[in-house]
Parts: C-alpha cells; structure tokens; sequence
C-alpha cells in the first residue's frame, strides 16, 4: 500500500509536469497570453512564499521567528541585496531569534 | 550529452546556495520519516521519483497520522498541480525533445522553474543546472536523514525552514518591480493566507491565480 501511494504521487506528479508543456507545444501561444503565463508563474510562488514563510498547517500564523527571517529576505530582496546574503540573511535571523527563545 | 556537459562549465553561484537548502531540508526530511517509524527506502524512493519536498512530506504526515497512503497521495497531487501552470510559463525550447524532454520535465521544480524565470537569456542553462542540483541534493539528503534517523534533531534551530520562503522570494524580486505583476503576486499572496485555514493544503495556493483577473 505504502509503495503503491508513493507510486500515484509520482506518476500524478510528473503528469502534471508533463501536461504544462505538451500543451504550450500544441498551441501557438500570443505575445499577450506568454506574458500573462510569466505573471501566473510568479503569483504562483509569490503565494508559495506567503504560505510556507508565515503559516505552519492550518494556522495562519508560524510564530514569529521564520516570519520575521522572511522579512529580512524581503528587505534585503528590495534593497536589491545578493542572492547569497538575503538567504543567509533569513535563515540568520530566524535561527537567532530561535536561539533567544522566540519562536 | 555533450550540451548537457556544456551546462556544467559554469555552475551558478547561487544555484549552489539553493541546493545547499534543498539538501539540508532532505536531511530533516528523511530524519522525519525514518523518526516516525517508516522504512528507509520510503523516502529515498519518493524523494528520486517524486522530487517535490512538500508534497512528499505532507505523504509521510498524512500516512503517519493514521491515513491510508492513497488518500495521502492524493493529498499530495494537490500539492503538486502547481506544476502544471510552471509547464505552461516555460519558453519552449528550454526542455527541448526526446530522452531530454523526459528527463527534463522531471526536473521541473519550485526551485528549477523561479532560476529560469529569474534568468535574463540564461533560462535553459539554468533550468537545467539547478534541475540537476536538486535531482542530486534531494535524494542525497533523504537518504543521509533517513539513515541518521533521530540523530538530526531540530533542523528548524538553523532557521532552515525561512530558506525555502526566502530562496523563492530573493529570485522572484526582480519581476515584482512590473506593476501589473506585483499587483497579481501581492494579491495572490493574499488570497492564499486567506483560505489556508480552510481548505487542504495545496489549494490556497493554486487559488492565488484568481489574482490573474486583475489588470
């Protein structure tokens, strides 16, 4: 049973891979639609962020420590820092303020 | 095989940092698996066949939770439809034909999909650069975890778990200076902050395309 979950979750998984593709290959995709499919993909891991950064399970709130790490990347990211920094800069602080006792 | 090798040459920097975070998120992975009693080989298979983190640890939760593994993988798949709008957002050629177009969309990930867009001329390389490095890293870490079971205690004590959120958000930056973008993303953020304490995880997150209605 066990085996036969991890194989659904797979073979579904790359399904979903596959399709995006296929489908973009059979269409001819106007100017207009590519741009709107660049914004759908950005939206997508814009939402990502917001939900893995600030919610853990079902609550809307992950304590305090890995938001306000999310924070600092977002500062950072704004004040147009290097990729290197910002994340060493985010996992910096979460694991600080863990360290001080906030969760 | 000789383009693939070409990719090599010059391995980005930060596609390095990035699956740095995916190994070490494998470590805890594969630590919570074996930790809540699951054979080794679970998550080092899932983690080469599936290579989708969330997903494959929201598997392991639902299943140690008392679920049936069928209803986790479905809960899974939820998670995973994401994949389906990146494929469409790819330009094409980056996956390009045949046994590459196979391995290729394997490769498509959270991390593998935002360097490409993130690029500017650069997609396929580093689509394909940073595609490889999680192939490589996941597993790795998987199988590292899962052997050193209870030994890894608290990955979260790195601050670990704002990498993933800060990985994402550091590449996507750059496309949120476009006005109608930042409109869809900031919307959509929301909407799935929204709807996360109501619905299966996965969905809220696909909600935030409603977001693409605004102009």
């Amino acid at each position: 049973m066990l085996l036969a979950g991890v194989l659904i979750l797979a073979v579904g998984t790359y399904g979903f891979r596959w399709a995006g593709p296929a489908l973009r290959s059979r269409l001819t995709v106007p100017e207009r639609i590519a741009k709107l499919l660049d914004i759908a993909a950005v939206t997508l891991l814009a939402a990502l962020v917001a939900v893995t950064g600030l919610t853990e399970g079902h609550d809307i709130a992950a304590g305090y420590a890995r938001p306000a790490g999310v924070l600092v990347a977002g500062l950072l990211g704004w004040r147009k820092a290097p990729f290197i920094v910002i994340v060493l800069a985010a996992a910096a602080t979460t694991a600080m303020l863990r360290l001080t006792g906030v969760s | 095989m000789r383009s693939i090798w070409r990719t090599f040459r010059c391995i980005d920097r930060d596609i390095v940092l990035a699956c740095a975070a995916v190994w070490l998120f494998g470590l805890s992975y594969g630590a919570i698996a074996t930790t809540d009693g699951f054979p080794v080989w679970l998550p080092v298979l899932a983690s080469l066949l599936v290579i989708a983190g969330s997903s494959e640890l929201l598997f392991v939760g639902v299943v140690a939770a008392g679920g049936s593994p069928i209803a986790a993988a479905l809960a899974g798949l939820l998670v995973n439809a994401r994949h389906l709008p990146y494929g469409l957002a790819l330009p094409e050629g980056i996956l390009g034909r045949g046994w590459r177009r196979i391995l290729g969309t394997h490769l498509m990930n959270d991390e593998s999909v935002v360097f490409a867009l993130a690029a500017n001329g650069r997609a396929a390389e580093r689509y394909w650069q940073c595609g490889f490095g999680v192939l490589l890293a996941w597993p790795a870490g998987a199988i590292g975890g899962a052997l050193a079971g209870s030994f890894i205690h608290d990955t979260n004590a790195l601050g670990l778990d704002a990498v993933f959120p800060a990985v994402i958000l550091a590449l996507i930056f750059p496309q949120l200076s476009d006005a109608r973008t930042r409109r869809a993303a900031v919307a959509g953020a929301a909407i799935a902050l929204a709807t996360t304490p109501f619905l299966p995880a996965g969905v809220p997150v696909l909600l935030a395309l409603a977001a693409l209605v605004l102009r």
